[in-house]
């Protein structure tokens, strides 16, 4: 089997991460390292057991569906680097 | 007045006697933290007027009434920053406090100091901070463990009497080992999450930094219970954790797992735990050698699991809501790109894109879900030995504190840390870090740490079992 390979540029793209080129050539090797260490999960026998999600057992939590206080708009845009009248302004979006 | 030796309980009686008031216990912080904290670097920032206007009207009466406690900077605190240690955080102000903290000022403690840590948590040393270097209150050239590595310092240094941390697979218990404090992770769902910045939601557990097992109940006393903010908290009644705290281990039985005395750990940590398990046969318990099977597999299992929820938790910082966003972006994607390539250090990134890739499709089954599955297997094997014992006793950490720089250009090497303390999170189960000796290190005398664990839910068991030892030693 060939050693795993991770693509760094193309991952970071997907979550949107910029890398500069030597920070690639720095991470690349790390990751394919820690990847190898990783495959040893497939040693295990997993056949028959169910995946653990959580570690205790809770579904389906509901509350009352009732109103409570939130955050005021000026609260909840104080901490925003770019806001006005209230809103979050951010780049164009929509093109025309 | 020298906070040396002062615990919470013997700070809360000097007060019950009229000896010492809050404002003077407050200022005898303070003035610690001014004498020792720049050859420590273990607090990032402090609002001493709001403190002090606390500390004036604080109820004595109350269980924490008057004691400052500190807080590791991943916990939101209304009106105080919370860096995460990270530049993507730079100047957000809390808007809210975290339920520990609401809890927290109820019981009458005053949130007092923000200590630093690995960026959003994420590392095992401290040194992942982008904002300062923390230092081993027993060696300077020596890191102090991580991530929660500024709780643990403010108090192995004596300026602090307790704080916060938040373990994910060891944070709590890796640095109160390295330290000399003591370190609690409470059970999965015991103590609300609310407030605390998400690193893997299935596996952070917020719990307390303390000079002794009394002082861990006092703390944990006032922040556990369920929590309708949070979904994952659950609805158990809480016990009174200092009612049988000295109630001892006489026909207990005690676990020893093999799988956690492994080649390659420090001699001087083996014998160090190997003698506090003989003291825990001379006080009564039956020493049983038990075996965990798939421990060899959690740290691998950690960094699929751990990663996988980090990338989603951490998309939330786009530069948008709050946070540092990159200067002049062309457009949408310019600006997310170079917001999160310049906010997040090299560690958040290597998480992100490890967690982002064993989620993608066609990788998924091999990656994640098989990891759930293994989670199943490891969370099993502590089933099986809870049947058979009540509570486990191994080495928090296979080395005591290593030299600052030591393992940064190796991440597996700094992942492997957390060998004995990931399994812990993975099952949710609790688990405790005490201080049991030392080990002599070029001419340095280093703390080693006892960990026990015990099943979810039954952390009165597991400071019963950390008191009994602790009251056979000096302190305490």
């Amino acid at each position: 089997m060939s050693a795993p390979h991770l693509d760094v540029r193309y991952v970071a793209d997907l979550v949107r991460l910029r890398l500069t080129d030597g920070a690639i050539a720095e991470l690349q090797p790390q990751l394919d390292h820690v990847l190898s260490y990783i495959e040893q999960l497939n040693e295990v026998n997993v056949e028959g057991i169910e995946p653990t999600a959580h570690a205790s057992a809770v579904y389906n939590v509901f509350r009352a569906d009732v109103p409570r206080d939130g955050f005021t708009q000026e609260q909840a845009t104080a901490n925003a680097p770019h806001s006005g009248s209230g809103l979050f302004i951010v780049p164009k979006v929509v093109e025309g | 007045m020298d906070l040396a030796g002062l615990t919470i309980a013997g700070a809360r009686r000097m007060m019950q006697a009229g000896e010492l008031s809050p404002v003077q216990l407050l200022d005898a912080v303070n003035d610690a933290i001014e004498n020792t904290d720049a050859r420590v670097g273990g607090y990032l920032s402090r609002d001493y007027a709001r403190a002090r206007a606390a500390a004036e009207k604080s109820d004595t009466s109350l269980p924490l009434g008057g004691i400052p406690i500190a807080i590791k900077d991943v916990i939101n605190v209304e009106g105080e920053p919370c860096t995460c240690a990270s530049q993507i955080l730079q100047g957000y102000t809390a808007p809210y406090d975290a339920t520990v903290i609401t809890k927290l000022r109820a019981a009458g403690a005053i949130p007092f100091g923000r200590t630093n840590m690995d960026e959003f948590a994420m590392g095992s040393s401290t040194e992942n901070s982008s904002i300062q270097l923390t230092r081993n209150p027993h060696d300077p050239e020596r890191i102090p463990g991580g991530s929660s590595g500024g709780s643990a310092a403010v108090v192995g240094a004596n300026e602090a009497l307790a704080s916060l941390g938040s373990d994910t697979g060891g944070s709590i218990r890796q640095p109160a080992a390295l330290c000399g404090c003591v370190g609690l992770k409470p059970s999965y769902g015991r103590v609300s999450r609310y407030g605390l910045v998400a690193f893997a939601s299935s596996l952070d557990q917020i719990g307390p930094f303390t000079h002794t097992v009394e002082d861990a109940a006092l703390v944990l006393q006032a922040i556990a219970g369920h929590d309708p903010l949070d979904s994952t908290s659950l609805d158990v009644p809480v016990p009174d954790y200092s009612a049988r705290l000295n109630d001892g281990v006489a026909g207990m039985k005690l676990g020893v797992p093999k799988e956690y005395f492994v080649e390659g750990m420090d001699p001087q940590v083996e014998a160090r735990v190997r003698e506090a398990i003989e003291v825990y046969r001379a006080l009564g318990a039956e020493i049983v050698e038990v075996s965990l099977p798939h421990t060899k597999y959690a740290v691998a299992d950690y960094y699929i699991i751990a990663t996988a929820e980090a990338s989603a938790n951490l998309a939330r910082f786009d530069g948008v809501r709050y946070g540092k966003r990159a200067e002049a972006p062309r457009d949408l994607a310019d600006h997310y790109g170079r917001t999160r390539g310049e906010g997040f250090g090299k560690e958040v990134k290597r998480r992100i894109i490890l967690g982002t890739y064993v989620l993608s499709s066609g990788y998924y089954d091999a990656y994640y879900l098989r990891a759930q599955k293994v989670r199943t297997l490891i969370r099993r094997d502590f089933e099986e030995a809870f049947e058979k014992v009540d509570g486990l006793l191994s080495p928090t950490s296979p080395v005591p504190a290593f030299k600052i720089g030591e393992r940064m250009a190796d991440p597996l090497q700094m992942y492997l840390s957390d060998i004995f303390t990931i399994a812990a999170n993975l099952a949710g189960i609790c688990g405790i870090s005490i201080p049991c000796g030392m080990a002599q290190t070029g001419g340095k005398a280093l703390p080693v740490g006892l960990q026990i664990m015990a099943p979810a839910f039954e952390e009165a068991r597991l400071l019963r079992i950390a008191r009994a030892y602790e009251q056979t030693q000096q302190r305490g």
